[in-house]
């Protein structure tokens, strides 16, 4: 694995060029197929590029991602590539135009090299619900590398990208980077535009960095942050300087640690590894002190409850008629929906979709939906409290390290147990990064999560990158 | 408000025991140059599918941004109709299947519309009445199917995403004509405040009404029906009347009223029941989170409030006042914002500023102009005969250039070839003749060819007194000045007389 640091050294050294980097990559993605981190991969484009920005290099015009190379997450649009969310009712499907976070990259002259494999729709922890096979991980091919943008993480743990974009609805970016040993970062909800990502929930969805450095994620963040005029989510709050903010300095910070999150069913490992993280931290002279979010318990439920319900609606489109998989033997307008719907949607997915239909239901609106929201604005404000009295929390990433591919298929449930620790944020809206902190007996990582006030990602990547070099 | 029709006295044609509840909600196409939630034009003409964008395609990815503009317009309408408008708007979704609906649902607004809680003023067979306002809210209008011969079904989205403006009314309004004086004041005011066309026809401003009857006297609602499809202010009506006595003689039969959704088919005449499928919905209504809540702040309001023109009956009160008026003359004006402006440009055009002239342009506005318009079907601004070309007309009567009588003929000859009035009466010789000398010679002569009638009137016979004024004109082809032609044949014929 090459941080983008080592790659822009060799760089302007001259000991490489993007074309050979490229090349590098294009080897490790050819020799690591049974992964199936990618569902498309388009060297011609890449190399492309790469020699367009070699020549900018020349001429001293680079932009400031020059040698990154990046994937991304099928689910944001990249005119004239595929975009199938993973979905075969997608699998056709040519998106005409770029999402923002693409134009961004463009404009800071990375280098995209394919699109990554996800569970579908992003619905899922494990990316074992693609419709084009499960994504296993590198260490343990009999293990998942976490979800829903398990593709994204493999594809920057395995050394096949500099970085890859990865969408976090639930835990979609941290709990996979924790499980792949590598950094992943959710911003706050409205930093980054929405633009040309493929909605599941609208109001959790936010898109972020994977890297392998928080260095890295920090660049890539920079890159892809601030108001967009085409979503009116993202916010007017200036983007400040990322790299600057990682001065290696912790004194006088206060940590929270929610004592929720660290109740006897945590796995012993999993807490001993964290609380080492903690000790350090002490040491370096920030303040550690417990604090509470009462209404942790519901995190889960509620986020279950308001992400089916806005993706019942974000997933009507897709209903055969303008685009997509469309059954071939409907005869009335009744069964072109059904048939077409129930053929070009995965398992999850219509769990999903039909959960959030219930709970929009009249009848059950208020019982479900409307109650939902109003938990939603209680976990909010239990963070709004706690974050008033330090300036970031700390925690687990994740209840367990990777588990067996198949372990948890059959028991939606303990999947949605995945995402006890990271659906909280999205709920809350503030941002997160998963950073590794050690293994546990077998050799498989252990992630640790930051949490920070909305729009403060600096303090964030402060605290995650002095733990980085410290560890 | 009672235009040519006269005054109306609505007999109700059913059973008197019962009384209609009749509720309108109104939808206003906005005039907006783009699209409710993209940069996409409004302006068609171009072809099917041609004025899209991946944001009103619905495709995966694209969000919708607000033009301020619809929320603009639609604040417009609620001050207009004195409601309360919301600080804080809150878009919704709703949703259903449909292959013209691209995202699978509608954009619109449900727990927090824009404008809630105003009323409008009608005058009715029950007098002066107050209706009231529910809500008016924003949307996004969909797309166009089109079912063609080989029973495909082809889909326009051009349309998708045009603002609309839905305007919900209380259940007040208590028979047909009250419904479809109700829907001609909506058209008054879109097109006052320049929001909407008005165009029921083409449907760009369309109405579904909820009818329910009840006994008289009775405060509990019955049993109500929605009704679709009403193009027309005569087809509301109509529409309206039929549903009502179909309830009624439900009742009287003593069967109930089943809650449904019925279609008015103006070639049959009458309404019938949607197929069940197609009602039945749950729209499963929640907040849109793609957009942010709408802050309408106090100065935005005040900065609308003072953009808002004169409405009608301002504009009413101030024909009276400025241009002396009668109130019958000012109410017809008044009436469309279209002929309003008509009037008031001739009005402004004139150069004798008078009471006089100012009635008499009024009169031919009310008149030729009204009739013409509307036998053309065409709107007043678009006449051949500008404002100022009948102002100059007008002239030409109120300086004695010609008469009343010719100014008929003039007109009807500017509307033709679209000359002005001074250059069709010299083209045609039409100047009125007002040289004494000259017409008494004339007056000589018709007496002297008409021997027996001047004897029957020296015998007391004083009605052959037309007949010579006719045979005056026809010897002057209409150009005598009436006034002197009067005066000589007081003059000659009283002479005789004695
Ligand atoms: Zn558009």
């Amino acid at each position: 694995m090459r941080s983008f640091d080592d790659i822009s050294a060799a760089l302007s050294e001259h000991a490489t060029t993007c074309e050979n980097i490229i090349q590098e990559y294009l080897a490790t993605i050819d020799a690591r197929r049974d992964l199936n981190a990618f569902l498309a991969v388009d060297a011609e484009r890449a190399l492309v590029r790469a020699r367009q920005v070699d020549e900018k290099r020349m001429g001293g015009d680079a932009g400031p991602l020059a040698g990154m190379v990046v994937a991304v997450k099928d689910n944001i649009c990249i005119k004239d590539w595929n975009t199938t969310c993973a979905s075969k009712i997608l699998e056709e499907f040519v998106a005409p135009y770029n999402a923002t976070t693409i134009e961004k990259l463009s404009d800071a002259d990375a280098i995209i090299i394919g699109k990554t494999n996800m569970d579908e729709f992003a619905m899922g922890s494990s990316t074992e619900n693609s419709a084009f096979g499960r994504v296993k991980h590198p260490v343990d091919a009999s293990r998942v590398p976490g979800g829903s943008s398990g593709g994204s993480a493999v594809a920057v743990s395995a050394g096949m990208c500099t970085t890859a974009l990865g969408s976090d609805t639930g835990g979609s970016i941290r709990q996979p980077a924790s499980f792949t040993g590598i950094v992943g970062l959710k911003p706050t909800y409205g930093r980054v535009s929405r633009y040309g990502l493929v909605a599941f929930a609208s109001s959790l969805d936010q898109i972020g960095p994977f890297a392998v450095t928080v260095r890295d994620a920090a660049r890539l963040l920079q890159a892809i942050a601030g108001h967009d005029e085409r979503d009116s989510t993202t916010a007017k709050v200036p983007v400040p300087d990322y790299l600057t903010a990682l001065n290696r300095d912790v004194k006088g910070l206060k940590i929270g640690v929610p004592r929720e999150y660290f109740d006897e069913s945590l796995r012993n490992d999993i807490r001993a590894a964290i609380e080492t993280q903690l000790d350090i931290l002490r040491s370096a002279g920030a303040e550690v002190r417990q604090v509470s979010l009462p209404h942790a318990d519901y995190t889960v439920a509620t986020y279950y409850i308001l992400a089916t319900a806005e993706a019942s609606s974000n997933l009507a489109r897709f209903d055969g008629a303008r685009y997509g998989f469309r059954a071939d033997d409907a005869s009335t307008l009744k069964e072109n929906y059904t048939k077409s719907r129930s053929r070009g949607f995965g398992q999850e997915v219509k769990r999903r979709i039909m959960l959030g239909t219930y709970v929009l239901s009249s009848g059950y609106y208020d019982a479900y939906y409307l109650k939902g929201q109003k938990v939603r604005r209680l976990i909010s404000s239990d963070f709004e409290r706690a974050l008033s009295e330090v300036d970031v929390l700390i925690g687990p990433t994740s209840p367990t390290t990777s588990f067996k591919a198949g372990e948890k298929t059959d028991d939606p449930l303990q999947m949605y147990l995945s995402d006890i620790y990271t659906t909280s944020a999205n709920l809350a809206g503030i941002p997160a990064v998963s950073i590794p902190c050690g293994t546990d007996g077998n050799n498989l990582p252990i992630g640790l999560q930051i949490m920070g006030k909305q729009f403060d990602e600096e303090t964030v990547l402060r605290v995650a990158d002095f733990l980085e070099t410290r560890a | 408000m009672l235009r040519a029709e006269g005054i109306i006295i609505d007999v109700p044609s059913w059973n008197d025991t019962y009384e209609p509840v009749i509720g309108l909600e109104v939808h206003a196409q906005l005039l907006t140059r783009s699209k409710a939630f993209c940069g996409c034009s409004t302006q068609f003409g171009t072809g099917p599918n041609t004025n899209v964008c991946p944001v009103c395609l619905g495709l995966p990815g694209a969000l919708p941004v607000l033009n301020r503009k619809v929320v603009d317009f639609t604040i417009r309408m609620g001050l207009a109709t004195r409601c309360t408008i919301a600080p804080r708007a809150i878009f919704a979704r709703k949703n259903y299947f449909y292959p013209d609906l691209p995202k699978g649902y509608q954009i619109s607004q449900y727990e927090s519309p824009i404008c809630s809680n105003g009323y409008v003023e009608l005058e009715s067979e029950q007098g002066r009445r107050r209706i009231g306002i529910t809500r008016i809210h924003m949307e996004e209008d969909a797309g166009k199917s089109i079912h063609d011969a080989d029973a495909d079904t082809l889909v326009d989205v051009n349309r998708c995403g045009v603002p609309l403006m839905e305007i919900v009314s209380e259940p007040d309004l208590r028979s047909p004509r009250e419904a479809s004086l109700y829907m001609k004041k909506m058209r008054q005011l879109v097109t006052y405040l320049g929001i909407c066309d008005g165009n029921m026809e083409e449907g760009s401003l369309r109405c579904d009404a909820n009818v329910s009857v009840r006994r008289k006297g009775e405060t509990t609602f019955g049993t109500k029906t929605e009704v679709k499809n009403m193009n027309s202010f005569r087809f509301v009506e109509r529409a309206l009347e039929y549903e009502i006595h179909r309830q009624i003689d439900l009742l009287e039969r003593g069967e109930p009223v089943v809650q449904q959704t019925l279609l008015w088919d103006s070639t049959a005449g009458e309404v019938r029941p949607m197929r069940s499928k197609e009602e039945a919905h749950d729209y499963r209504y929640f907040p849109e989170p793609d957009l942010v809540p709408v802050m309408v702040d106090d100065p935005w309001v005040e900065e609308i409030r003072a953009s808002l023109p004169e409405l009608p009956d301002e504009r009413l009160n101030r024909f009276v006042r400025e241009y002396q008026l009668p109130q019958y003359d000012a109410g017809v004006l008044a009436d469309e914002k279209d002929l309003a402006d008509y009037y008031e440009q001739t009005a402004r055009s004139l150069k004798s500023t008078n009471a006089e002239s100012y009635k008499l342009a009024s009169n031919w506005t009310m008149g030729d102009v009204l009739r013409v318009i509307n036998e053309q079907q065409i709107a007043a601004r678009d006449l051949p005969v500008s404002p100022a070309a009948l102002a100059g007309m007008i002239d030409l009567v109120v300086d004695g250039t010609i008469s009343s009588k010719i100014a008929k003929e003039v007109f009807d000859e500017m509307l033709r070839t679209g000359e002005g009035a001074v250059q069709v009466v010299e083209r045609k010789g039409l100047v009125q003749m007002s040289d004494r000398t000259a017409l008494e010679k004339i007056v000589d002569e018709v007496l002297e060819r008409n021997r027996g009638q001047v004897e029957q009137y020296v015998s007391g016979k004083k009605q052959v007194f037309g007949f010579f004024v006719g045979e005056m004109m026809k010897a002057t082809k209409g150009k005598a000045n009436p006034r002197i032609v009067n005066e000589l044949l007081q003059e000659k014929l009283g002479a005789r007389t004695k």
